[in-house]
């Protein structure tokens, strides 16, 4: 599946300044991967020593948050846009 | 990308650091930044907060020095993020912190007092205090145009102080908010964009937007000056006590950058000297039933909150994916306070509590506060002679619909005193 990725701007020097890429894969998972393999350096910063996606980012499938669907195991269809944002914004209280 | 070991360097902007605010600091990392309208760590995704030179502050800061400035949270303004002198939002904070003897009767409380933000300047919430130090410090880096994502207090706030400032203003809000909230942005003449969505799917699209707009998001690129002003929530009830740390707070949690923020001010206050460290300080989170993912951690036990998709009467604290609910679970961790959560019901009859026996219209959050805070008392994690102080943060006449069917018709009668004396017959 080809899925559109939407790069936040901290990332985009290691994406040769690009904010959207496009990569392949079935799953969360998969894209992650194949995102950190073209882009070296992006692994580390989006995900922790564990392999696991940063406390401080949420990850979107169609404005849809992951952690409402199975995470990174979360399948994914053609056409569909992953989007990578920092968690810490907003503040009501 | 700066490196941890490095100084911060002069801001681009041009407003150098002030005697007293030396940069911004990942608050997981540690990586240093300059002043800037930034707010996560370039490398780890961290919040930014700002780094302030305590050594120089606690050189000027006395109680006598404070006590000598304006009667607003400008008297602590050492320990707030701006560089210059305010300008804009100078009447905010100094709220009443009143003796809650009725309340505390009815729950058991013998020293409970009540942080009155229902009256703050000049949109009658806790927001003014977040907000003033916010725009001050957008027109000091140079923008023109201020916006937030908002459940509705801060929306009302920006477009207040926006007005005043003479900036352009971009208010973020779901859809389906209470015509008060909606009204109290419209009045200012901010454009104001409802979103088809709740609080977080707005804060996700604003997260969006503030990457491709040069615009000051209070609460996304301004936010590490944004928070601080809620630390005033925290001085001034020191203050107001005496120049002293209560023994319980209870704070209601929608992103948890509050409590978080009440917590550090407190701690600033008592490293300084200002006042007597009191480490049996216990600090108490107040969520919704129909929202209450740190709730739900924290009766799990977890360090982390999984999002909800909210569904309350109190959507001043609909945030289903709290950027602070992490810390606030700390906060409470490590206080030994606790998390409850009060279901609609509870929370109407919460505001009605507040309102019968202290005088008090607080919007459904305040009614979450009382409403957990009288859980709290009940279950004995809040002792009779605790000294509690509740914090209160935004006014009812901006929530009304939440009582629709839950308070008495006025007594009708005709224009004479038979009338009078036979329908009201208030013998």
């Amino acid at each position: 599946m080809s899925v559109l990725i939407r790069i936040p701007t901290p990332l985009r020097p290691l994406t040769n300044g690009q904010n959207e890429v496009q990569e392949t894969g079935g799953n969360v998972r998969e894209i992650l991967d194949k995102l950190t393999a073209h882009y070296p350096g992006i692994g580390e910063r989006i995900l922790d020593e564990k392999g696991d996606v940063r406390r401080f980012i949420n990850i979107y499938v169609n404005e849809e948050d992951i952690r409402f669907r199975e995470g990174v195991q979360t399948a994914l269809k053609e056409g569909d846009e992953l989007s990578i944002i920092p968690a810490i914004a907003g503040g009501s209280r | 990308m700066s490196n941890p070991s490095a100084s911060h360097r002069p801001s681009p902007e041009g407003t150098s650091p002030s005697a007293f605010l030396k940069g911004l600091k990942c608050r997981e990392c540690g990586r240093l930044y300059d002043l800037a309208a930034i707010h996560v760590c370039d490398f780890c995704f961290g919040p930014l907060e700002v780094d302030y030179d305590y050594e120089a502050i606690r050189r000027v800061l006395t109680r006598d020095a404070i006590q000598k400035g304006p009667n607003s949270l400008w008297r602590y303004k050492h320990l707030l993020p701006v560089v210059n002198e305010p300008t804009i939002g100078l009447h905010a904070g100094m709220t009443p912190l009143l003796k809650a003897d009725r309340l505390g009767k009815a729950l058991g409380l013998k020293r409970l007092y009540i942080k009155n933000d229902t009256v703050n300047h000049p949109t009658l919430s806790f927001k003014d205090r977040v907000v003033a130090v916010a725009i001050n410090r957008a027109r000091e880096l140079g923008f023109k145009t201020v916006a937030c994502a908002s459940t509705g207090n801060l929306a009302n706030s920006v477009s207040a102080h926006a007005a005043s400032a003479g900036m352009n203003c971009f208010v973020f809000i779901p859809h389906d908010l209470e015509a008060g909230k909606i009204l109290g942005n419209l009045i200012y003449k901010p454009t104001v964009v409802a979103v088809k969505g709740n609080y977080d799917d707005v804060n996700r699209l604003c997260s969006e937007i503030g990457a491709e707009y040069p615009w000051a998001f209070v609460n996304i690129n301004i936010r590490p000056y944004y928070a601080e002003g809620s630390k005033s929530m925290a001085f001034e009830t020191a203050e107001q006590l005496g120049w002293r740390i209560p023994d319980q707070v209870v704070v209601p949690i929608a992103s948890g950058s509050l409590l978080t923020k009440i917590w550090k001010g407190f701690q600033e206050f008592s490293s300084l000297g200002i006042v007597d460290a009191h480490p049996g300080l216990k600090v108490n989170g107040a969520q919704a039933s129909g929202c209450s993912p740190v709730y739900q951690a924290f009766m799990a036990g977890r360090t982390q909150f999984v999002p909800v998709k909210p569904k309350t009467i109190a959507k001043s604290l609909a945030i289903g994916n709290p950027a602070d609910g992490y810390y606030s679970l700390d906060v409470v961790g490590k206080s030994h306070g606790q998390v409850e959560a009060a279901t609609d019901p509870e929370i109407v009859e919460g505001m009605v509590l507040l309102a019968e026996t202290e005088g008090v219209f607080a919007e459904t959050a305040g009614g979450v506060t009382v409403a957990c805070l009288r859980k709290l008392a009940k279950k004995g994690a809040i002792r009779p002679d605790d000294l509690t102080v509740a914090y209160i943060t935004g006014n009812g006449l901006k929530t009304m619909e939440a009582l629709t069917g839950y308070l008495p018709e006025p007594v009708g009668i005709d224009p004479t005193l038979a009338s009078f004396r036979k329908i009201v017959n208030p013998s």
